[in-house]
């Protein structure tokens, strides 16, 4: 039985070596050079002792990168990519909870890895990828190797302030990976176009199917998402048929008319997730492409990438949500009430995941991970843990898991996921600021902060920039003179909601 | 041009949009701020910007955004 992720490699490299893996439109990279590439890094690791480790991957978006990964599995470690996108607070914070040894740069990032307040040894992958391959090494890593060994580690935002460390490993990416291709109907004719960053889950989608198949990946550049004629055109070009994106990448195009001056020839599956389809944007897309698959997908990045998914089928008025609809065969949803039981037809309860998909838990984060990843409350007999995503949902009238809300203060904005905790603890960090709140006006895709204190809007939102990540920076920053409260202390948000509506109005 | 300031200021209020020519070639805007700007031209100046203006030398100033306003309103 498959227990390794990088069998797909090894099968698919013999099959079609020549094939084109990887590419950014400028820059490809065969099988046979991923696969060659990846054995020098893993060799790299082996010589350097350095095993069951976590390695930074710091490089651009590029084939490269996509190698960097499969070379540090090979040497049986797990990567844990960042970006230049990070701030750097935000990236010391990470390398502070890994403490890795080794950051894996191409010739950008280094300058840029040297500026980090954590020093580890900065490595080249261009010089590494000389590495004379050991393939005595490769195998003997490869037989030890278990299935529950993580491959990677991503951060995802924390409500406390600090991100959080996701690890999965092999099996859960095999899980994962078999059920989401027989979904979405995978196969080496697959042209994949991938819009979201490496450094998250969501490229798993197109990554490990590539691999599997032998199919193509196209690493979308970002800035073709701004322009969406030009990223239409990339498309065509490529002759791209597969896209998993999330649903505000689609939209962008859908909503600015982009269809009237060009429209995509070949794309036959179309999978979208992360946040709410505006069924409006969504039957322009299904105008253009009648005979095209629509597939909803749903999951948290503590259950490995997606664990649901709903293939669109049927008409939806213009106020329906497309439902997240039913889990991947082998994992299983537990709707589960505040008591701990199940809800019925009709009642909301929190989503929970229970099966293999489920991740390792949190990355030197023990108290985090007991937090979630809990025993099965209606398995007394043996040890069994589920995920609670904190997710509200409920079943419709066809039986169709839907989407309610969220439990908490976790917003999707753009496609992330955001702790708005984690926006305040920045900015009451802040010289200053006496107090933050901070609430997701969800109808216009806004952010908006409210704050007391002696410092300007202005001076407010650069100093938070160097903070956090730039899609979590606020849209909205207002400053009051009073924050107002509930009854029991806590910071009133629907007065803010009000206050911000009347602001817009 | 003030209102059109505003709304760029309101976004990134650290940034001089009077004198900044690369906005998008220097990446200081993003697919996300672009949504924003177009939906608030829309709302403000009651012009519809569609894919095919969406072109990075419309973006790059606020001035070269001025202009297509401009001359989307003159089209009308």
């Amino acid at each position: 039985m498959q227990n390794n992720v990088l069998d797909y490699l090894d099968e698919t490299v013999v099959r079609v070596p020549e094939k084109t893996a990887f590419s950014n439109g400028t820059d490809e990279m065969t099988f046979s050079e991923v696969d060659r590439a990846s054995r020098a890094i893993g060799t790299w690791l082996h010589q350097k002792s350095i095993y069951k480790k976590p390695v930074v991957v710091f490089m651009n978006k590029h084939p490269k990168e996509v190698t960097a990964f499969f070379g540090v599995v090979r040497g049986g470690c797990f990567y844990v990519p960042i970006d230049e996108e990070m701030p750097l607070v935000r990236i010391d914070l990470i390398l502070e909870n890994l403490k890795p040894e080794i950051i894996l740069c191409d010739e950008r990032t280094a300058k840029l890895a040297e500026t980090f307040s954590y020093k580890a040894e900065i490595v080249l992958y261009d010089e590494i990828c000389g590495t004379k391959i050991d393939d005595n090494a490769l195998r003997e890593i490869h037989a030890k190797a278990i299935d529950t060994d993580p491959i990677y580690v991503v951060f995802t935002s924390g409500s406390t302030g600090i991100p959080k460390g996701v690890a999965a490993c092999h099996r859960s990416v095999l899980d994962y990976i078999e059920h989401l291709s027989e979904v979405l109907e995978f196969d080496e004719n697959t042209v994949f176009g991938n819009q979201t960053p490496l450094y998250f889950d969501a490229c798993l989608k197109e990554l490990y199917p590539t691999l599997k198949y032998g199919a193509t990946t196209y690493l979308i550049p970002k800035e073709k998402f701004m322009m969406p004629v030009k990223l239409v055109e990339f498309l065509n070009e490529y002759h791209i048929n597969t896209i998993c994106w999330v649903v505000s990448a689609l939209t962008m195009i859908s909503a600015f008319n982009t269809f009237k001056t060009v429209v995509p020839q070949y794309l036959h599956t179309i999978a979208f997730g992360s946040e709410v389809f505006p069924i409006k944007q969504f039957n322009r897309w299904r105008e253009v492409l009648p005979e095209a698959k629509f597939t909803n997908l749903y999951g948290p990045t503590e259950g490995t990438g997606m664990c649901c998914y709903y293939k669109v089928e049927r008409e939806f008025e213009l106020d329906e949500a497309i439902p997240i609809g039913r889990p991947f065969a082998n994992t299983e949803i537990l709707l589960l009430k505040e008591d701990n039981t199940l809800a019925g037809q009709g009642e909301t309860g929190e989503i929970c995941i229970r099966g293999t998909s489920l991740t390792l838990g949190y990355y030197n984060n023990f108290e985090k991970t007991s937090e979630v990843f809990v025993q099965n409350p209606l398995n007394t007999a043996y040890p069994e843990l589920i995920y609670r995503t904190g997710d509200l949902g409920r079943y419709n009238e066809y039986g169709e898991l839907i989407f309610v809300s969220r439990k908490d203060y976790q917003i999707k904005h753009m496609g992330h996921r955001i702790e708005l905790g984690e926006i305040e603890v920045n900015v009451n960090m802040l010289d200053n600021v006496k107090i933050s709140g901070c609430i997701y006006d969800g109808q216009n895709g806004k952010i908006v902060l409210y704050y007391v204190g002696d410092i300007e809007e202005k001076e407010l939102i650069a100093l938070l920039k160097d903070k956090l990540p730039r899609y979590m920076i606020p849209n909205y920053v207002r400053k009051l003179e009073q924050m107002p409260f509930t009854a029991n202390g806590k910071i009133d948000r629907v007065t803010l909601m009000k206050n911000h509506q009347e602001k817009t109005k | 041009m003030e209102e059109l300031l505003e709304i760029l200021q309101e976004l990134h209020p650290d940034v001089n949009f009077e004198e900044e020519e690369h906005l998008i070639d220097d990446k200081i805007l993003d697919s996300f701020d672009i949504i924003s700007i177009i939906s608030e031209i829309a709302e403000q100046f009651d012009v519809v910007i569609s894919a095919e203006h969406i072109l990075p030398e419309n973006f790059n100033s606020a001035k070269a955004l001025y202009g297509l306003i401009k001359q989307l309103e003159d089209e009308d």
